[in-house]
């Protein structure tokens, strides 16, 4: 075993697809045939837990190149897998045991699922003559989760299990991405075969159309050259698609100004003027402003999510709207598209841009949105008399990493100052939970994400106290693996996100929201065998980030934060964007 | 560490303009004076679905979890082998009627889905259990519905009708006379009109060929 251990640990097992076809697993069973398959398909890496019913997987793992990282936690092993996604551009594989094993995976399949994160889960189940008798560790894992995947498979044959787990991996990456599994009953996976799985390839009838069609792209230009006030809403989608060049090219080149969604951060150069950041709920005021003025909105692989349009009776309500999605079930799904193109984000940006006989005519406009940024700038208070504040840590951070740092984040109030207070200048380096909004996504997504990067890439995780309690159990898989990650807790004590809803809608009845009773973060990162550090002034903040950064493995940065602060600007729920409230009595 | 920090600024809420457009509740651009929504259609779908374990309950799933108004599904087998075609009658407004095709659509069983016209051909089954005690005017209904008596005793007799679904609703009040003790109702199966196909890239005539998968080009 120790050998093993060694090999998992050695940096330069993650280089190399080369690597992991030059000794091809060899056929023998079901099992065999699946780890074959996931060969085949390239796959480096795979996070998970193992238990009864997926052993033989696990068996035929023993022998294959692919690495193998142990997690605490299944829905650590479907975070790590999603980030890992995210950061690769290729779709992330976990695996778990039947029932328990398959149901803790669920909250991180769903999330995936809300993302369009690409992941593929393989799930041991009983036998299949069992199947159906509520045997141990019997769980209906394909009808769980039928609703939070793509697909999902039972396997029925040793002998084509292994094409199935080609299909769903190449499914999970196919058109809009997002999860697949595939349920592995014990005796599929031990019984006899030798045949070769065939080329990994998505199942005939999930095509996706990547190329829009002619009569779309050119209604889509028409439109935007008649617009006198046009924007720029680059989603999810976009980083997805590997578009964000052609996005930019475009945007620059008809100077059209660009708001993104949250998941859509990076995809344009925050710094970059015409760039007015992220709109919605906890959006920029200037990205809001744009958002209900514009007259044509340019969606670009979003879904409308109603943290980011706020009521829909008031967003963009004189937009026309061109919607370029590869999905074409998101076409007025939430949001009338006038314009719909169905197609890849790069392709159909650049078919629309080549049908554009001249680029609008938006200078004033343009005007109009820089006056806004300058209007509605980002800022926050830090009066000496005051508790560090969230927003510096973030600041800090940033400012003390390279350009291109991979965040990860956990869910609520830091989330959001992350996500308001970093500057992201390039795509997948933003690795959150959006759609979901699972607290506890932050640390497995950090592993998955370190996992995946090059080794001169620096990973943060800003991470809240509740989140970071959530699934801190990962800690001791980073320690294992000596991952440097660094692990910035905005610590307010308090669920913060709650406890600003509380005060703000229900009347300061901060029921349930206290966590002053977290346990001490730094020591027991130590406990771990990471190394830890506690804030609680601002002299400390540039050291203790320094000495983290500088370490080498796993580093816990407790900042005690004002819990007071609360973050703004805020368009309430359902509320008109263009509402967005700067402080607590505009609500 | 205090610096010249202020914290956001800008104009409030109601010292902004905004804009008079509104949309409606389906995100379609509306004259804010005249309030317009959609009015619930009723139609059907028909589906060839690949006839694998589950097909059935991963539409009747998607239909639920995105809360689409379904009147009626049914399922059987079609002359090509491995397919299946679901028939499934809705009732929603406009957009949703699309969406529901569009999602149908992206179901990996599902090979092609559409939805038919109005002049497609609709027809419906039900078995009529009604007391026995008239039968002669029970079978006079009965040939009025171009029906047939499958059991008659004593005590019950039971029907078979088919027909659209209007045909069936008359015939279902004509026999509340005599007491309707059990119904069971098929819901409707359709086919398109004439040589018309019933979906996408469904050859007609052609059963012996596997339908083409749908190439979605909205
Ligand atoms: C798994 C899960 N449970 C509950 C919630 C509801 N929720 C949203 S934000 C939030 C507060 C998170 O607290 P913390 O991680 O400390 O972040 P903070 O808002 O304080 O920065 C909670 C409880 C959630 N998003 N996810
Ligand atoms: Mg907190």
């Amino acid at each position: 075993m120790s050998e093993r251990t060694a090999a998992t640990t050695d940096p330069d097992a993650t280089d190399g697809a080369d690597d992991s076809t030059e000794t091809p697993t060899e056929i023998t069973s079901g099992s065999t045939s699946v780890v074959r398959a996931l060969e085949n398909a390239g796959v480096e890496t795979a996070f998970g837990v193992q238990g009864g019913a997926i052993m033989p997987i696990y068996d035929a793992l023993y022998h294959s190149d692919i690495r193998h990282v142990t997690m605490a936690h299944e829905q650590g092993a479907a975070h790590a897998a999603d980030a890992y996604g995210v950061v690769r551009g290729d779709p992330g594989v976990c695996l778990a045991t039947s029932g328990p094993g398959a149901t803790n995976l669920v909250t991180g399949i769903a999330d995936a699922n809300m993302d369009s994160d690409a992941v593929l889960a393989l799930t041991g189940q009983v036998p299949s003559d069992m199947v159906g008798s509520d045997a141990f560790q019997e769980t209906d894992t394909t009808g769980v989760t039928a609703p939070i995947t793509k697909h999902n498979y039972f396997a029925s044959s040793p002998d084509t299990v292994g094409d199935t787990v080609g299909e769903a991996f190449a499914l999970a990456a196919e058109g809009r991405p997002g999860p697949t599994l595939v349920d592995l009953p014990k005796d599929v996976s031990l019984n006899e075969t030798d045949r070769e799985p065939g080329p990994a390839q998505a199942p005939e009838t999930c095509r996706a159309r990547t190329d829009p069609a002619d009569s779309q792209v050119e209604a889509a230009a028409r439109a935007i050259e008649r617009a006198e006030k046009p924007l720029l809403l680059f989603g999810g989608g976009v980083v997805k698609a590997d578009a964000a060049e052609v996005a930019r090219q475009f945007a620059t080149e008809h100077r059209i100004p660009v708001v993104t969604t949250m998941p859509g951060i990076g995809a344009m150069p925050e710094d970059h003027e015409l760039c007015l950041s992220w709109a919605g709920m906890h959006g920029t005021g200037y990205a809001n402003m744009a958002i209900t003025h514009t007259d044509c909105l340019i969606a670009v692989g979003t879904r409308f999510d109603d943290r980011l349009t706020g009521g829909i009776d008031t967003f963009a309500p004189e937009a026309e709207v061109v919607h370029i999605d590869i999905d074409p079930a998101e076409i007025s799904k939430n949001v009338h598209a006038d314009y719909p193109v169905v197609g890849d984000a790069g392709r159909a940006i650049e078919r629309v841009d080549a049908e554009l006989d001249e680029g609008p005519d938006a200078r004033e406009w343009v005007d109009q949105c820089l006056t806004w940024k300058d209007e509605y700038p980002m800022d926050y208070a830090a009066p000496d008399n005051e508790p560090l504040k969230p927003q510096f840590v973030v600041e800090a951070l940033d400012e003390a990493t390279p350009d291109e740092t991979i965040v990860t984040s956990g869910v609520g109030q830091h989330q959001m100052w992350a996500a308001q207070y970093w500057t992201f200048t390039e795509p997948r380096r933003w690795v959150s939970s959006h759609g979901l909004g699972t607290m506890g996504y932050g640390l497995p997504a950090a592993i998955g994400a370190r996992v995946a990067a090059d080794d001169d890439e620096t990973v943060v995780c800003v991470d809240g106290d509740a989140s970071f309690l959530m699934t801190i159990q990962e800690l001791s898989v980073a320690v294992r693996e000596n991952l440097d990650i660094t692990v910035a807790i905005l610590n307010n004590e308090y669920i913060g996100m709650v406890r600003q809803w509380q005060d703000a809608f229900f009347e300061g009845r901060r029921m349930a929201a206290g966590y002053e009773w977290c346990p001490q973060f730094d020591k027991l990162a130590e406990a771990f065998g990471a190394r830890g550090w506690t804030v609680d002034s601002y002299e400390e903040v540039p050291d203790a980030i320094e000495e983290a950064l500088a370490y080498d493995g796993p580093s816990v940065i407790d900042f005690h934060v004002d819990p007071a602060e609360n973050v703004y600007p805020m368009v309430s729920s359902g509320g008109a964007n263009g509402k967005f409230a700067l402080s607590e009595d505009q609500l | 560490m205090s610096d010249n920090r202020t914290g956001l600024q800008g104009p409030a809420p109601d010292e902004r303009p905004h804009p008079d457009g509104r949309r409606n509740a389906q995100g379609i651009r509306i004259d804010p004076e005249a309030e317009s929504e959609h009015e619930p259609r009723r139609t059907v779908f028909s589906a060839i679905v690949e006839d694998e374990p589950g097909v059935l309950s991963r539409v009747a799933g998607l239909a639920a979890r995105r809360q689409f108004n379904i009147e009626s599904l049914t399922v059987g087998p079609t002359t090509v082998e491995g397919h299946s075609r679901i028939t499934m009658v809705v009732e929603e407004p406009e957009p949703g009627i699309d969406q529901i095709e569009k999602q149908l659509a992206k179901l990996k069983p599902v090979i092609s889905v559409g939805e038919l016209d109005d002049d497609a051909v609709r027809a419906e089954l039900v078995l009529l259990k009604v007391r026995g005690e008239d039968p002669d005017k029970v079978h006079a209904i009965t040939e009025m519905y171009d029906g047939r008596t499958l059991d008659a005793g004593p005590e019950t007799i039971t029907v078979q009708l088919s027909g659209d679904e209007r045909k069936i609703d008359d015939a279902v009040d004509a026999f509340r006379r005599f007491g309707i003790i059990e119904i069971a109702r098929t819901g409707q199966t359709a086919l398109a009109h004439g040589s018309k196909k019933t979906v996408p890239g469904e050859e007609p005539g052609t059963s012996g060929e596997p339908t083409k998968p749908n190439t979605n080009t909205q």
